[in-house]
């Protein structure tokens, strides 16, 4: 990330400190503390916000938290690693259900995040040069993105319907495509249809950044690329896309983020109960927490699912920067 | 190296800032008090067509329990999506309303959290006696032989709404009376170009509230007498079976309504699409969507052939919803003359006529209002062949997990998979397993 | 703005026609449903799908303010959302300047563990959040749950870390000379940073409100436990569309427009400085 890259902050200004002599102490001492004391409100909400209740939760997960002790959880026994054996016993009904769900997750994380970087990058390739309604087609390209959740997925649900859906018309009614009309909000369609609802929805973004990371690349390197007699097919493989790659890098982790942690999208497209073949990782322990009042497994869940978020990246930011290395020198 | 150390100084910031503020460790919920004796907060769940017309039908009793009392209650209807997840969050808080409404089949569960206050004979005393209640009303309150957690309110039962238009078309003459009356009537419409029946596939406590009352009819219970779960007897998985067949095999309700959720089936009745409806209290409801009540007729819940047949077999689950107390109110006296003008005979009828449901008090159920050939229906379903829901602490957990077997099963029926004995013996094995550990 | 002195080869143009027209019917469709559908009677949006209306009507357009408290829920919106992202960019703007200008011990653990928020899953910290909220409201008397004040709270932590983040790349892309120019005229740091470097940064700094506004009008998960009637946001709200009764939905189509207007409008009116903050800050 960029905070790799700073470069030797400003230390104090010696000039400034050289003209207000008598003021030198009492400067000294508030530049020394002036950094922390900017960083103090975030600080302070990312505390009480992020890190206080992070800890909660893992607290919580070592406890047997039903609906007999929610009223009081202080008083809620101890489980040791009780729920965490729970979640993890992939024999068992909870754990394996567990285990899908994970799989479910990163099939479809790995689908979308892979849909929404091809379709935002080419988009914007195609787009960097200037034509007729390139402007209008930019602005209408951000749309979907800039919908609020809420409004942009009930629109999809309101399309998959079986009975009196759009896509069911014109796959079914108007392009005799299937034999009879398919079920998208239940079943095994349900996968297709909460991966094209994401890729709808999350493109843009990918756009957003690589038209911005584009803008960085220098022209001169196309132009020594044009005299070298690459064409515009050999100058995107050679120069676009490796300049591209440190934008990459940031671009494919956010997304890879915000997908797998994604709630809202599934919650409003499938409800309480999401169906077998799309039930992502944070609807499921929404649905083991509230749902059946088991707040400690849900807890647990969560956790696990931290961990498992942490070791992606750090992995990949270990990997990623040292690729970055080498590619620097 | 530096960076170690100040990761564990953030640590051990986090634990400190961990220990001041959160290990008071929930909330202290003390008892109630009678601190606030000028106010009330009541949560009402969504009884009308809209939150709009709930409001527009409570306010003006709450301004009269005002007048009489010198009370104000502040009034939040909660949609029914919300109002379990409210609930719990407020139990977990003792930041709650001082009364609410909740869906009578909640009462066990919600007793077992401990946050409602039990309606002993000292609190029944108060609102004048537990006799003024029905029994079967009283049977949903609560687990058996312990002090109920909640007041029963409006009491709902299904009913088979039938359209009398569509039932002449294809020669029908009476409503059916048996399953497999409904099944032979079913082609006849189907011959006629309208769907037969409608349910709601996705919608787990409608699957709950129909497979309960098959599972009754085959005489099995999902719960054994100690209250463990005991989905998996060839009885209720008969009975499950019996239930989505209606889909699968009987071909009476189409394969579109498995992802309906959100009442598309009471809209396609009264669209005049779909002959027949299993609904509880739907008179109102079918009204405000510009059904009259001469376009339809209104028959008990069709039972199993042979005996012993109608008016003796369970064909309906024991609906409603009761009006609750939360044990750290701070205005308890207060809440308990709430709970009284709420069950008064006057309001009774008022309320329960506005809802099309029937009052669960002994003396406001006589009233005429409640005679019409709908109610009369509905009354003597609740007084004769209605079961209340397993009153067990675990019943929220019960609907969720065979609610979701059932919608995956009406999912596979719709994904032209088969449906056999042993795929609905292993949803259901499922379905258990994933119910507490006792 | 042309990269490349050649004309474009044409198998570049065909593709790009191809591609462009695909795209556009995907984003498209989903639109024109929601346009269209807002405008049918409910006998249409109930029915089989379809394209044209069989008669206009505005009448979704008016019914929406009373089937559910519309309006108090867009002003509820517009409270938390506003504020969220005010405060945010202001917290996010110190953080930055501090980040980027200044040397100090723990740097590195701030910016790691900020951005490594990003990655808690919403649900983990959901139901402890409430209970800290509740907790703190029991000791001090400060309602934060059920408040707009919490959910403010919450939203403006939820577009801090990415905020802090853009910002710290942009605010060094702004030469340091200036702000040691300001030093040197006599400003003090904070002098500088508002007088030379927020300025100089506005494009970054509009980005980053922008993320903040959005961030907070959609959220749906930590609106529905947090809120009740009288604090409920859009997002929540109209869910209540879907009664007991019926789902209408040409007016969830019309209320989805109108929640809808106001940041899709915003937002492409700032898409300008969103590319150009985006350039200089989050992809350098």
């Amino acid at each position: 990330m960029t905070t790799t890259t700073l470069k030797e902050p400003l230390r104090g200004s010696p000039a400034g400190a050289a003209t207000r002599e008598p003021r030198r102490r009492t400067g000294r001492i508030r530049r020394a503390g002036l950094p922390y004391l900017l960083l103090l409100p975030a600080l302070i909400l990312e505390l009480l916000v992020h890190l206080v209740p992070m800890v909660i939760g893992i607290v919580m997960s070592f406890k047997e938290l039903t609906q007999f002790y929610i009223r009081d959880w202080g008083t809620a026994p101890w489980t040791g690693l009780g729920n965490y054996k729970v979640s993890v016993d992939f024999d068992a009904p909870v754990g394996e259900a567990l285990l899908h769900s994970f799989f479910v997750t990163v099939a479809f994380t790995l689908l979308s995040v892979g849909l929404c970087w091809l379709i935002g990058t080419a988009a914007a390739i195609y787009m960097q040069d200037t034509f007729t309604g390139r402007g209008l087609l930019r602005a209408l390209f951000l749309v979907p993105y800039a919908l609020p959740v809420y409004a942009a997925v009930i629109t999809w649900v309101f399309m998959f319907q079986h009975d009196n859906g759009l896509v069911n018309h014109v796959l079914h009614d108007q392009l005799h495509l299937t034999d009879k009309p398919s079920f998208w909000l239940i079943g095994d369609n349900s996968f297709y249809a909460l991966l094209t609802v994401s890729v709808w929805k999350g493109w843009p973004f990918a756009f957003l950044i690589v038209m911005a990371g584009l803008q960085n690349i220098p022209g001169e390197l196309y132009e020594a690329a044009a005299l070298d007699g690459a064409g515009m097919w050999q100058q995107i493989r050679r120069i676009t896309l490796p300049s591209l790659r440190p934008v990459n890098q940031v671009l494919l982790l956010v997304l890879f983020l915000w997908t797998f942690n994604d709630f809202n999208t599934p919650y409003v497209l499938f409800g309480k109960s999401a169906p077998e073949a799309a039930d992502l990782i944070s609807v499921h322990i929404y649905q083991a927490s509230f749902v059946t009042w088991n707040f400690g497994t849900g807890s647990a869940m969560s956790v696990l699912l931290l961990l498992f978020l942490l070791v992606v990246t750090g992995v990949y930011l270990a990997l990623t920067s040292r690729g970055r290395r080498t590619g620097d020198v | 190296m530096r960076s170690i150390r100040a990761a564990a100084v953030g640590a051990v910031t986090v634990s400190l800032a961990l220990a001041a503020t959160a290990c008071g460790g929930g909330s202290s919920n003390g008892g109630g008090s009678n601190d606030s004796p000028k106010t009330l907060t009541y949560w009402a769940s969504n009884q009308g067509a809209s939150i709009a017309v709930d409001k527009k039908v409570l306010q003006p009793e709450l301004d009269k329990f005002e007048k009489q009392t010198g009370i104000k209650v502040k009034l939040e209807v909660v949609p029914w999506s919300d109002l379990l997840n409210r609930i719990l969050t407020a139990t977990t808080s003792g930041q709650g309303p001082d009364v609410l409404n909740i869906g009578n089949t909640w009462s066990a569960s919600l007793q077992a959290t401990g946050a409602l206050l039990p309606w002993d004979a000292k609190n029944f005393a108060k609102i004048g006696g537990k006799d003024r209640f029905v029994d079967s009303a009283l049977g949903s309150t609560g687990a058996a032989g312990k002090d109920p957690a909640a007041v029963p309110l409006y009491s709902m039962a299904y009913a088979l709404y039938y359209n009398k238009q569509i039932f002449a078309d294809a020669g029908i003459s009476k409503p059916p009376a048996t399953w497999d009356e409904l099944v032979a009537d079913g082609k006849k419409i189907s011959a006629k170009g309208k769907s037969p029946l409608g349910a709601e596939g996705s919608n787990l406590s409608e699957n709950i509230h129909h497979v309960f009352v098959f599972a009754k009819q085959h005489g099995g219970e999902f719960f054994t007498a100690d209250g463990k779960a005991d989905f998996t007897n060839a009885k209720v998985v008969d009975a499950v079976k019996q239930y989505v067949d209606l889909m699968a095999k009987d071909k009476v309700i189409p394969t579109g309504d498995a992802e309906y959720a959100q009442n598309q089936s009471v809209s396609d009745f009264a669209k005049g699409k779909q002959a027949m409806l299993l609904w509880q209290s739907a008179s109102a409801n079918l009204k405000s969507q510009g059904m009259s009540p001469d376009q339809y007729g209104i028959a008990p819940v069709p039972v199993q052939s042979g005996t012993p047949g109608t008016g003796t077999q369970v064909n309906s689950m024991v609906a409603g919803i009761n009006l609750a107390v939360f044990k750290n109110s701070h205005n308890l006296d207060g809440a308990a003359k709430f709970v009284k003008f709420m069950t008064s005979d006057a309001e009774q009828k008022i309320l329960n006529t506005a809802y099309s449901s029937i009052p669960p008090v002994r003396t406001a159920q006589t009233d005429a209002a409640f005679n019409s050939p709908a109610n009369a229906v509905l009354k003597d379903t609740l007084a004769k062949s209605a079961a209340a829901l397993p009153q067990v602490a675990d019943e929220s957990q019960f609907e969720t997990a065979v609610g979701t077997a059932v919608k995956n099963l009406f999912a596979d029926v719709a994904a032209g998979r088969a449906v056999t004995t042993a795929s609905v013996k292993a949803a259901l094995e499922k379905a258990q397993q994933q119910m507490p550990a006792k | 703005m042309s990269k490349s002195p050649m004309a474009p080869p044409s198998s570049f143009l065909w593709s790009r026609r191809v591609f462009l027209t695909l795209l556009t019917g995907f984003v498209l469709v989903p639109v024109y449903v929601m346009v269209s559908s807002s405008l049918k009677p409910l006998a249409d949006v109930t029915g089989k799908f379809r394209w044209l209306p069989s008669g206009l009507t505005i009448r979704p357009y008016i019914d929406i303010w009373s089937t559910v408290p519309l309006a108090r829920y867009f002003a509820n919106s517009l409270i938390v959302a506003g504020a969220a992202t005010v405060c945010s960019v202001v917290i996010a703007v110190f953080a930055a300047y501090a980040v980027s200008r200044y040397s100090f011990r723990g740097k590195r653990v701030f910016t790691v563990t900020v951005l490594s928020t990003q990655m808690f899953p919403g649900i983990l910290f959901l139901l402890p959040l409430f209970l800290l909220y509740v907790n703190i409201g029991n000791a001090t008397g400060i309602a934060l749950f059920g408040s707009r004040g919490g959910l403010i709270l919450t939203y403006l932590t939820f577009s801090l870390p990415f905020s802090i983040w853009m910002l710290i790349g942009y605010f060094d892309s702004v030469p340091r000379d200036l702000d040691e120019a300001a030093l040197v005229d006599g400003c003090g740091p904070l002098g500088a940073l508002f007088r030379v470097v927020v300025p100089a940064a506005i494009p970054g700094i509009v980005a980053v409100a922008v993320y903040a506004f959005m961030t907070a009008w959609g959220e749906v998960l930590f609106a529905s436990v947090m809120t009740n009637d009288t604090t409920r946001t859009l997002a929540v709200g109209l869910q209540g569309y879907s009664t007991l009764n019926d789902v209408y939905w040409n007016q969830i189509m019309a209320a989805s427009l109108v929640v809808s207007v106001p940041v899709v409008a915003g937002f492409l009116l700032l898409q300008r400085y969103l590319v150009a903050g985006l350039t200089a800050g989050a992809v350098k």
